[in-house]
Order: structure tokens, then sequence, then C-alpha cells
């Protein structure tokens, strides 16, 4: 195995993009993949000394798991049928329709004598639950009730609980519920949340939740040298998960004392230790099963209180239960994501390089805080991105406000670090006024394949950022792109092009407090030759049950359609560290291959009494499935058989010796109306260079969905609250989710550096999409109209913000925008 | 209130109540879970079935306005074991990930190409503006939809000589 830091990662193979450009705009370009895909499963063959047998390893498998989800569907939470859940009834949570007041009293007289109505529940009959509190690092006087007692803190909070024999029947009763509130003031933003005038948790003192670095600190000299320093604040603004399938649970007590409990999450292991803490029981006493999950994007790891609350209700009334919100609850009460306020300042010479940048972050945590409280350290983390900057600091502060609390989603941190960075040197690029391309080729660090330390402590594993930039700027015809907007500019256009990059490195499949990343996964093979694979991940989309097939058929050569893959149940699966943070294949898939290959090596050793041969002369015939001695194939024994014997199986445990460090640039071209201040978006371009690809079907569908996530941070989505605290965008009809119009086909450059942290050579693919999409269709939004004296546009970069921008800069400019005038402006 | 209507090949009659919306009757009445509810202000289409040969959300059909008509579901769409070319397409170009938007997703390509069997990309994009897919980003749900629109297409096409 190659693994261990210490050897170092070596490159080993890259992929050369030998395709012509596709033709450039006007007009949205077909989806394509540019360049050829080669050797990749060779690769593996090499890295690993495999025999000579074709594998499948790297080829585009198509998914065993999609009949069923294209015919009967998936079997989400909702859709579980169990003989155990007979009877259930249905919970509906009473929420606060107010930001912040005090409870004075709850009337649920009325909702008590309505049909079907088995019981009503309000945060005094919870007071037996412990409240769940924030992150190690976060004031723990910040902490929430399961439903809030004397003190309602965002719109959407769970106040009480109705539990009715058939669904409509709480839909209608949960309106019965009368609760008095007496209103308080609303903490929403930055400014009010720092002022302190008005606390959300009064034991706490504060508003800020935690700090990172020390701002008091700064340092006085970080731009001395430079030629030119700039500085902006800008908003990366809060966004909705919005996952398909919204929150559920099904929840039921057998005689045993033990809780059963179906939730769809990103790692069952993780949401039986969460619903534990909030239940105050042993988690021994919990087994969480995961049925299908419709999509999760870092919202669903963990439990939620009403998770804890369906839990707590199943015990109370010695029934089962079941509950599933309704989109509205959802877009108010799951956990969003992002919302920081960025203070960048970057300087550097005229000559295009960057000499010192400063990251200053505040984040919101929501009324409660939740992972995306201590987000910032991963921000922080990743602050300098791929760029070689002599000086940097970073440093962050945590407040509560009353809004929806904030967790995880997709790229969770780095997406914020990458879009500050690529900010930042846009800015630059436009005040020295050089091409941002050249900017970045400048400042990239050079490719390297023994571990680079930075100065936030990362340690990226290997990597070639300039060769990302030029395959991307390659497949884009980066050049013909600019002479188009040239020609555009030239003639005053109304309909405008921008072009903006984005080069960035991520961390993926890092480790946690108790040290470096490790998965499990148990192979079990049977007398009927077929194979079991139990892992410790938690596929939601990712295609988990072909992937790890592939990896367990190509060591033991069972067919991927003999080969049954289980996750999500905790009583099965003590232990996993699900899926989230882009870990999956580098550690979930590297456990199965390894725990393949050590059953072969256990099979060997049953194999050779069976032949009456020494191990080492046998050799494993994957074709076969069958051990055979050297020399005499007719002397044979099929793995089946051996484990017809006895069982077969093995459980092993891939530990990788640490984070691995994704790379890319992404290539966003807009076309953007100057007079309207409409965003087309016509092209994506990206190089995700996440090493070496297992089944290139399943990489692409991972990187599409992020582009179209990020992009749509960018120009589309953001979630609004009122002065008061009120969520204004609470429904599909008023969140701007991007739909199927808003996208074109987006094409994707093929580069594949491997890592040496684990035998795949694998890096994580999950969140490329958000983290670099996001930055380079904001910066190609300001592009096109950056001749008019715009600097800077605040995602999303919607037509109200587009059409501002540059009436604001016309008027500076101190005449009407006409396309001719000379590009620069200080202040714009 | 009783309801007759047909349900993928099936006569179904029914005692519902008059508000019963008819992706509830599908999925508790019959146990057809493969459309989902994704929102409540139809706007996702994860709910979406024919009716009459049309898509529709089912989530906005009363049971009773579906009286005396025919819906088709996911479940009713293939033969058998078999997928229908749509079915098969998005396995083919990997049109689905976590699945939850997929039946609808497919219904609503399937009510589309009945509609228009030869559509650009951009009429695939504006058929399907009413169904919303979190994981992948629409590009080979667009893929999925011309590919069953070329295989329909050679099929039409042979079956004609």
């Amino acid at each position: 195995m190659l693994t261990g830091r210490a050897a170092g990662p070596k490159l080993l193979y890259q992929e050369v993009i030998t395709a012509e450009p596709p033709p450039v705009l006007p007009g949205p370009q077909p989806g394509t993949t540019i360049g050829h895909r080669v050797t990749i499963c060779a690769t593996l063959r090499r890295l690993r000394g495999a025999g000579s047998s074709v594998s499948i390893l790297g080829t585009r498998v198509l998914r065993t798991e999609d009949p069923r989800f294209l015919t009967t569907g998936g079997v989400y939470t909702e859709d579980v049928v169990d003989e155990r859940l007979a009877g259930a009834c249905h919970l509906f949570f009473v929420r606060s329709p107010i930001a912040h007041a005090r409870i004075t009293g709850i009337d649920v007289s009325a909702a008590l004598e309505a049909p079907g109505v088995v019981a009503v529940f309000t945060g005094a009959d919870v007071a037996d639950l412990p409240s769940r509190k924030g992150p190690a690092m976060i004031n723990q006087e910040m902490a929430q009730r399961p439903l809030a007692t004397d003190t309602v803190r965002f719109v959407g909070e769970p106040v009480a609980v109705v539990v009715t024999a058939e669904p409509y029947q709480g839909e209608d009763a949960i309106e019965l519920v009368s609760v008095d509130y007496d209103p308080l003031p609303a903490v929403v933003g930055f400014e009010a949340a720092m002022a302190g005038e008005v606390l959300l948790f009064e034991a706490a003192g504060t508003n800020v939740a935690a700090e990172f670095g020390k701002r008091g600190e700064q340092q006085a000299d970080l731009f001395d040298g430079c030629d030119v320093v700039v500085t902006r604040t800008i908003a990366n603004q809060r966004v909705a998960p919005a996952p398909m399938e919204t929150r559920s649970a099904a929840a039921v007590w057998g005689e045993d004392g033990r809780l059963t409990a179906w939730i769809p999450n990103q790692g069952a292991q993780g949401t039986r230790a969460s619903l534990a803490r909030q239940l105050g029981v042993d988690a021994a006493q919990i087994r969480i099963i995961t049925p299908d999950v419709g999509g999760a994007f870092g919202a669903k790891f963990g439990a939620d209180p009403e998770h804890a609350v369906a839990a707590w209700a199943a015990r109370e009334l010695g029934r089962p239960v079941r509950w599933s919100e309704t989109r509205f609850e959802n877009l108010i009460a799951m956990t969003h994501g992002r919302a920081q306020e960025q203070t960048i300042t970057i300087g550097g010479k005229r000559d295009g390089t960057v000499l010192a940048y400063r990251l200053d972050i505040l984040q919101d945590a929501g009324a409660y805080p939740r992972i995306g409280a201590i987000l910032p350290s991963l921000t922080i983390l990743m602050a300098p991105g791929p760029y070689a900057i002599p000086r940097a600091e970073a440093f962050a502060s945590t407040v509560v406000t009353n809004t929806t609390p904030i967790g995880a989603y997709r790229g969770a941190g780095r997406p914020e670090a990458t879009a500050a960075l690529e900010r930042a040197i846009d800015l630059f690029a436009a005040e020295i006024e050089v091409d941002p391309a050249q900017v970045r080729r400048t400042n990239l660090l050079p490719p390297f394949t023994e571990p680079h330390q930075t100065a936030f402590g990362a340690l990226y594993d290997s990597g070639d950022y300039v060769a990302a930039l030029d395959t991307a700027l390659t497949a884009a015809g980066y050049d013909e792109l600019r002479r188009e907007q040239a020609a555009r500019r030239a003639r005053g256009d109304t309909l405008q092009l921008g072009i903006g990059l984005a080069s960035y490195v991520e961390i993926t499949g890092d480790g946690d407090e108790s040290g470096p990343p490790t998965e499990n996964a148990t192979v079990e093979v049977h007398p009927d030759g077929t194979a079991t694979i139990l892992t410790g991940t938690s596929p939601h989309g990712q295609g988990h049950e072909t992937a790890w097939a592939m990896l367990a058929s190509d060591e033991l050569g069972i067919p991927l359609d003999k080969i049954t893959l289980k996750w999500g149940d905790t009583d099965l699966i003590p232990q996993g560290g699900g899926t989230g943070g882009s870990r999956s294949l580098q550690q979930g898939g590297a456990a199965v291959q390894q725990a393949s290959q050590e059953l072969i090596e256990v099979g060997r050793g049953r194999a050779a009494a069976e032949l009456e041969a020494s191990p080492a002369d046998l050799i494993f015939d994957v074709e076969r499935s069958a051990f055979a001695v050297t020399g005499d194939p007719e002397a044979s024994v099929p793995l089946a058989s051996l484990a017809a014997a006895e069982r077969l199986l093995v459980r092993s445990v891939f530990s990788a010796p640490g984070a691995t460090y994704p790379f890319g640039t992404h290539v966003a071209v807009v076309e953007v109306d100057t007079e309207t201040g409409k965003v087309f978006l016509r092209r994506v371009v990206t190089v995700d260079d996440a090493g070496v690809v297992l089944n290139p079907l399943l990489a692409e569908g991972q990187r599409h969905g992020g582009i179209a996530q990020g992009a749509a941070q960018a120009f589309l989505e953001e979630v609004v609250y009122d002065a008061d605290g009120n969520p204004l965008t609470a429904s599909f009809a008023d969140y701007p989710f991007l739909s199927a119009t808003e996208v074109p086909s987006f094409e994707l450059a093929d580069m594949a550096t491997p890592t040496t942290y684990n035998p795949l050579g694998a890096k994580g693919i999950g969140e490329a999409g958000t983290i670099g999409a996001t930055p380079a269709v904001q910066n190609a939004v300001i592009d096109a109209v950056a001749h008019l004296g715009v600097r800077h546009i605040d995602m999303p970069t919607s037509p109200q913000r587009v059409w501002a921008a540059v009436q604001a800069a016309a008027q500076e400019a101190g005449g009407p925008p006409d396309g001719q005038r000379p590009s620069r402006s200080e202040n714009a | 209130m009783q309801v007759n209507l047909t349900v993928n090949g099936k006569p179904r009659s029914d005692d519902v109540e008059p508000r019963l919306l008819l992706v509830h009757y599908l999925r508790e009445h019959l146990g057809l879970r493969a459309a989902n509810v994704g929102c409540d202000t139809t706007s996702c289409g994860a709910c979406t079935v024919l009716l009459d040969g049309k898509s529709v959300k089912s989530c906005t059909v009363l049971t009773a306005q579906a009286a005396g008509q025919e819906v088709t579901t996911a479940e009713g769409l293939g033969d058998g074991d078999s997928l229908s070319p749509v079915q098969a397409a998005f396995r083919q170009e990997h049109g689905l990930q976590c699945g939850f938007c997929t039946p609808g997703m497919v219904m609503a390509a399937t009510g589309l190409l009945a509609e228009n069997p030869h559509p650009t990309e951009t009429q695939v994009r504006e058929g399907l503006e009413g169904n919303f897919c979190r994981c992948t980003g629409y590009h080979n749900i667009v893929r999925a939809v011309l590919a069953a629109a070329a295989a329909g297409s050679v099929e039409s096409a042979e079956a004609g000589q």
C-alpha cells in the first residue's frame, strides 16, 4: 500500500488534453466532455501492481441502483413500510412565527379536541430532555431546547408538537394551538449582532459565539512594500441546501427498551450519537436505519431537535410515530449554509505579484450555533488557496442572530475561502490592469509532488495548479473569448460578455480531533457466489452501490450484479464516518478494496489446505474467482466453495495518513444585459483534479451537480430575511431554486494527479463544483460590466444588483453608461 | 366520495375524502410511492404523473378531479421488468443521483416527448423547468431526454420501414 506521509506523493499520471476547444459564444454550447480518457485503470493497476486481467476500474459502469429508482422509486423514510411501524401516529410541529419573543402562554385545549388528535406536547413536557449545545469551542450557554420553553429565537423554531392518527388531521390541528408571544427586538445582520444591544442569550453575555484568530493583533506591516492595496467587504450570502427530500423520521421503541429510528442521514453512526445526546440515553439503546436519502448536501449529518422530539414522543406514547416536514418547514427550519461577511485586503506589485492577503470573517451562526458556527476554521485553513502568498493572515468571529441555524452546505467553509480569495485576486488584477488569468499564473504555487505545508497549517498532498489553469483556459478558448469581449465593448453592445476565473485548492477527507481519517468495510463471499459489502459510508446519490461493488468485483472476480452493498444500519455497522467532506471513495472505497484484498489472503490459506499446496504456489484467478495451483490450472477451488466450508469474511479498517487536496480551475462565461441587469450563464468550463477517477460517469455527475449549485449561489439563490427576522424565501415559489433553464450544459476537462494517501490514488470530488463555480460565475458577471467601472457586485448577482452597480458606476463617472468609457474607476 | 379512475392500466374505485390529493391517493391508498412530494407550492414536480397522457403535478390535482381518467406513474411506465425508453435513457446517461426527483422527472420527460418527439436542448430545458433536481445540475437529465428522443426517432424510422 502506497500510504504514508513520509513517502510523499508522486506525480504518476496526468492526462493530456488534446481536443480542440469548442467554438466560442454566442449561444449555449452542447454539453461535451473535453479530452480523451486514457488508461486510468492501467494507472490503478500500476499503483497496486495487480495482475494482467482487464480491470473495470476507471470505466463508465452504469449504476446498478438505477432500475429501482426509475421504476418503483427509492424507498425514502416517508415510503418505509415496516410492521414495527404499524399504527404509527403522525407528528406536526407548531413553529414560532416570530423571530425573537418570550412565550407567555400556550393553550393546547382546542387542538386536543380536534379530530384524530392523540396528544399535544410543549416544551414543559420535554423538560427531562437535555438542551442541545453547540460544538465544544462554542459558548455553551447558547443552547437549544427541543421545544422552545420561555424564548423563541427564530421563525420556524419548534414550540409544540401535535400527534394525530392521520396526517391531514395534524395539518388541521396545529392551527388550533394558541401560543402567546411577547415580541422582543430581533437581531438580524452582523451589525446588530456585534453591537450586542440585544442579546439572544442573556446568560452568555454576548452574541459572539466563537472567535478564531486574534483580530486585535493584526500585523500592522502586513502590506508593507506593496505598490497597490485593495480592500473590500463582500457577502457570501446565506443559501438553503434544499435537498429534494425534506427531513423525516419514523421511530418506535421495542419491548427491549431500544429505539429503532429511520432517519434520512449522511452517516447513521453520527446520527445515533447525536440522537443519544439529545435524548440523554446511551447510544447502544438506539438503532438507526437509513432508508434511501433524497439528497443531503451537508445538511443531514447528525440529528435535529425534531428527530429527538419524534423519538421522545414515540417513547412517551408507547406507539410508533412518523414525521415528515413540509417544504415550507424545510426552508425555515433545516439548517442553512454559508452566511459569511468577508473583508478582504490584498496587496502586491504592479507586475502582478501578490505580496500579502488578509481575510477577516464574520460568520452568522443563526439562532443556535451548529456546525456552521465553526466552519470559519476551515475557511481560514484554506485562506491562501493555491497561491504562494508571502504574507497572509485570517481571523473570524461567529455571532448568533434571530435566524435559522447555519450548518454545513456542500463545501462547508471551503467555498467561502475560495470565493473570498478569487474575488480578491480579481480586485487586485483590475486595480493593476493585468489580465486576471495572468495574475493567477504569476502567483500559483509551482507543481509539487512532495507535500506542501502552508502557513495556515494545511499540508497539500500533491498539486499542479498552473496546469489546471492552463488546461481550463485552453478548453474554454480564453483568448478568443477575450477578443469577443473586446469587440462587444468596442461596439457598446447591450449584451456584454463576461469571463470569470476561479482557481482553487480544497481539502477533502480530513480526520477529526480523534486522529487521522479512517473508515471500515466488511466484505463477505457467500457459498452461492454472491458477496455482501458493509460500509461505514452512507450514499445519498453518489452511487456507492455501483462504485463499491466495482472495487470488490475487481479483486474478487464476482460480477457486479452479485454484490450487495449495505450501509446505515447501526446494529449491522456500528462504526462509520458517513459521507461528507468528499471522503467516501478515498477512505470508504479504499477500505472496501483493502478488505477484499485481505479476504483473498484469508482464502488463500484455506485454499492451500484444500488443495494440499503451499499458499505461495497458489494464484488467484480473478476471471474464475478461484484459486489455482501454479502450473496446474485444473487444481483449483472457487472462493464460493471456500465460503461453503466456513464463513469467508473480512472486516478491515483503512487509515489514511491525512486529508487530500483536490484542485482545479473553473471558467465561467456569462452575458449580461447592461440595460436590465439580467445575467445569462452561457458556459462553465472546469478542470477538477481529484486524482484517479474510479468511475468517470459518477465523478462527472458529482461535478455537474456541484457546478450548478455553485453557480446558483453566484447569480440566483439567497435566503432573505426582513429587518424583523421574517423569512421572505420560505417556499419554492419564493426561494429561487435553480431550474433547468438557468444553466447551460457544462464542459468538463479531465486532469488526474494521483495522491499516494490511498491505494486508489483518489481525492474527493463531491464539493469541487460549489468551490470553483461560485467565484467563477460571480467574477464573470463583474467582468462583463467591468469596463463600465464596476469592480464588485455582491452575490447573488440579481438583475437589481447588476443594474444598480452599472448605474452607480455611471453616476460616479458623471454620465450614463455607454460602454465606451475607459475601464478605470477607483471606488465603483 | 366515490371515485372511479384507471391507474397504470388497472381500473380503481375508491371512497376518498373530497380534499384528498391525487399524490396522496397514489401513495397512501394504492401504495404507489414512486411519485414524491417535494414542495407545497407546485414548484418542484417530484410528484409529476401522466393524466390521460399529459404530465401533471399530482400534488395539485384532487383525486376527484382525476375521475374517469387514466393515471400513469413511473411504476406503470415500463413493461414489466424492462425500462421504458425514457427510463433507460436516464440510466444510460446517469440522469439521476439521489433519485427523489427522478420518477417525476421521468414522467415530465415522457410527457414532453409525447408532445414534442424531437426537442432541441433549449426546448428540453424549458419543458422541464417545472421539475427541480438538486443533484445533477440538469446536465445529464437533458442529455437523457435528448438521447431518448434520438432513440425514439430511430424506432419510429424502423417501424415505418
